[in-house]
């Protein structure tokens, strides 16, 4: 017990450091970069040695280094240059065929766990139709989703170009909320979208939102977004809006979800795919906003490069632990 | 930075260090957090669903629009909650077999038309065009590749899932390649799964170090 | 009839929704509108099931004195306090500024968020200690693992840039990238369309059985 309490007050003690004593962002220019990026790779080489020679590291240091490869970056200024995937092109596509004025639908199908893949790809999307004049119409079927659009529209909002467009709520964009009933509702929808949003968001009555005036169910709308982290999300989408009622639908998935999504994507049933903190920095990119997406991919890759350096040290520690017991075997038989 | 966000700040902080703290062993500190997050979610869903649903949907869709059928919906879900009290929980079946007969009846249709017929359709594509109605020979050397391997790999992962014959002979075989199928198919998850995993640590420390240390630019 | 009724209450249902998908008419429509209607308010009834089940044992919990009956007081707690803030905001709870939006912002999603995050931790330290290539089927799933991993980061066409770029005769077919999005798009999507089939058959055939009664699993004993 007193150990924990030690070590509390360790992390208050570091923290208040931290909080009061650096109060500059730290930047580590590309040569102190690359000399930390050589000490870690140094390090996995002497953790390579110690596995094969049967001496596995504890789970703490494997913890250690995701750790480093996630938060390291964040300091570093190395840019990489990002790659467009068909999956995003072909969203991207569908979106550049809408006319100014057409009425988006997008559903919020998240919550705040699979918010750093999915909010930018949210930011990224309110940014590409607010200055490309479309109008957006948020719901959700998560009951955190329609809070994330909130703050997803105000980060859109507060990009120069948008701001200078004076959006208006009710009349460019308006936020439906959320409802209980998960496929249900998106069904019920096909004929009344009243029924199921009898208020907006922060409870004015549909019928005195201007923006959905002529708005009664799917067939007035030209487009429909889904950002999904489960159920009920993309799937569910597919199977009523689009299968059932012809809508037009881009989805971005949590990288979990995606590769079920795939299917759907070569189908033709949705018109593209953003898969991940990936697809959210692909859609920056294309869309040509500097995001948390594109910011966060240096972390993303460190630790992409750390899981695979910790899985070729696992197999190698195997297969010549493997050899090395037969040997020892073959001299015991000898003797 | 006005008090609240500061304070606000502060207390993120605090609870995400508490969870984070869970990778040194359980201890007292985490299971704080994790007893804050069990109590003030559960508070979060129930408002969030009287709100949005309770009252916006069935009491003003009651009293003010006179959508008098709601009331059957209603007592259905009073029905429900009945559960809590031992004695007539076995009323609560009722709501029950209402959920559980739409599901059915709209996973019956739904799956069998989205995920079994358009599949089996985007399946067994014209191999030497680029898509339905295209000319013939309009598809490239790789995409008609693809389209085997699309068909062939689907077609063999299902023989597969076919646990009626016995994987023998060449059925056995086709099973064979069916489960190389799967194999790509569950390492290709599992990249996403750690590229998911990692993305959302990233997220936490961007807070951490950007929103409520100031260190990140 | 504590069975019968329920069987019969499934059973309808069931067909009903069957039957509107092909004939979205009167008086299949007016059902299916009402349906859902229903089955949104259930739902959120359900829902409220959970939370006032969470609040009955963590009650019964402090009442006892039972073993760390102090955090289920602080879930009481924590529930009380969300709800009361709730109910006192009104329809406009979560508005921007408000108690609501506070907790939202500076306790469930820290709290939340961090939950997830940290299976990070734990998938990198199973990676480690037990994907191994133990036999071909394996060696199958880690390597398109690999592929997928280093070519969804842009740190894997950069690696193999930089064999190119020292004169390494490596075509652009086989960047990290480029073999990364055929695997999603190919074989990935053949497995998951075998999968996807497998699953929505076996769906269709629990749920003909539960419409039809022969499943009744769901409606519990007596």
């Amino acid at each position: 017990m007193k150990k924990e309490w030690l070590v509390y007050l360790g992390i208050l003690i570091v923290s208040l450091i931290l909080f009061f004593v650096v109060t500059e962002p730290i930047t580590f220019s590309p040569t102190v970069s690359f000399i930390i990026i050589g000490l870690i790779l140094l390090a996995i080489v002497y953790i390579f040695v110690r596995t094969i020679q049967g001496n596995y590291v504890g789970r703490q240091t494997v913890f250690l280094f995701v750790g480093i490869s996630v938060i390291l970056p964040f300091f570093m200024t190395i840019t990489q240059p990002i790659k467009l995937s068909p999956e995003v092109g072909s969203l991207y596509t569908a979106l550049g065929e809408l006319q100014p004025g057409s009425k988006v639908l997008i559903s919020f199908d998240y919550d705040p766990p699979s918010a750093p893949e999915l909010q930018p790809m949210a930011e990224t999307f309110f940014y590409y139709c607010f200055k490309n004049d479309l109008k957006v119409l948020i719901m959700g079927l998560w009951p955190q989703g329609p809070q994330q659009a909130d703050l997803a529209i105000q980060k859109a909002l507060e990009q120069p170009d948008i701001a200078a467009k004076n959006i208006e709520y009710g009349v460019d964009y308006i936020n439906l909320g959320f409802q209980a009933g998960n496929e249900f509702v998106i069904q019920r929808m096909g004929s009344s979208f009243k029924s199921m949003f009898p208020t907006d968001f922060y409870g004015t009555p549909y019928d005195s939102l201007p923006l959905v005036d002529g708005i009664s169910n799917f067939s007035n709308i030209d487009f429909s977004m889904n950002l999904s982290a489960g159920y009920p999300g993309t799937i569910e989408w597919v199977q009523v809006a689009v299968d059932r009622y012809g809508v037009k639908l881009g989805a971005g998935n949590t990288a979990v979800q995606a590769p079920q999504v795939y299917p759907y994507l070569n189908s033709g049933q949705i018109k593209g795919l953003l898969g991940g903190l990936n697809g959210a920095a692909e859609f920056e990119k294309v869309v040509g906003v500097i995001g948390k997406g594109t910011k966060f991919m240096v972390s993303q890759s460190a630790a992409h490069v750390i899981v695979i350096a910790f899985i070729i040290i696992g197999n190698a520690a195997f297969f010549l632990g493997d050899k090395r017991k037969k040997s020892k075997a073959a001299e015991k038989k000898e003797a | 930075m006005e008090m609240s966000e500061l304070i606000g700040i502060w207390l993120g902080a605090f609870l995400t260090l508490g969870i984070i703290s869970f990778l040194y062993g359980d201890n007292p500190w985490y299971k704080l957090c994790e007893a804050i997050f069990v109590g003030s979610s559960a508070g979060y869903w129930f408002i969030t669903l009287f709100w949005d649903n309770i009252y916006s949907k069935f009491y003003v869709g009651v009293t003010q629009d006179g959508n008098y059928m709601l009331l059957v919906g209603g007592v259905l879900g009073f029905l429900m909650l009945m559960r809590l009290i031992s004695k007539i929980g076995w009323i609560s079946r009722w709501p029950l077999a209402f959920v559980v007969g739409a599901i059915a009846g709209f996973y019956l249709i739904n799956y069998f038309s989205s995920n079994v017929m358009y599949q089996v359709n985007a399946t067994i594509m014209p191999l030497f065009g680029s898509g339905y109605g295209d000319p013939i020979f309009s598809a490239s050397f790789g995409n008609v590749i693809n389209k085997i391997i699309i068909a062939g790999g689907t077609f063999t992962g299902l023989v597969y899932f076919f646990f009626s014959k016995e994987h023998k002979g060449a059925f056995g075989a086709t099973a064979k390649v069916g489960i190389w199928v799967i194999m790509l198919t569950f390492g290709a998850s599992f990249g996403y799964t750690v590229m998911s995993r990692m993305s959302l640590l990233i997220g936490r420390m961007d807070f951490i170090f950007g929103d409520w240390l100031g260190l990140i630019k | 009839m504590r069975r019968e009724i329920p069987m019969f209450i499934t059973a309808v249902v069931g067909v009903v929704f069957v039957i509107q998908y092909f004939i979205p008419h009167w008086p299949f429509n007016q059902m299916n509108a009402w349906f859902s209607d229903w089955f949104s308010i259930i739902s959120a009834c359900a829902i409220w099931l959970g939370a006032l089940n969470l609040m009955k044992i963590s009650a019964n919990k402090v009442y006892r004195k039972k073993k760390e009956w102090g955090y289920s007081a602080v879930i009481i707690a924590c529930f009380a306090i969300t709800v009361f803030i709730g109910f006192k905001g009104g329809e406009s709870f979560r508005e921007a500024g408000t108690g609501f939006d506070w907790i939202y912002r500076f306790a469930y999603i820290p709290l939340s968020a961090t939950m997830f995050a940290l299976l990070a931790f734990f998938v990198a330290s199973a990676s480690y200690r037990a994907f191994r290539a133990r036999n071909f089927e394996a060696t199958l799933l880690l390597l398109a693992a690999f592929f997928v991993m280093f070519g969804r980061v842009p740190v894997g066409d950069a690696v193999v840039g930089w064999f190119q770029n020292i004169g390494l005769p490596v075509p652009d077919a086989i960047m990290p990238s480029n073999i990364a999005t055929w695997i999603m798009n190919v074989i990935n999507a053949a497995g998951q369309r075998a999968i996807m089939i497998g699953i929505a058959l076996g769906i269709v055939s629990t749920s003909l059985r539960i419409i039809l009664g022969i499943e009744r699993a769901h409606l519990g004993g007596d």
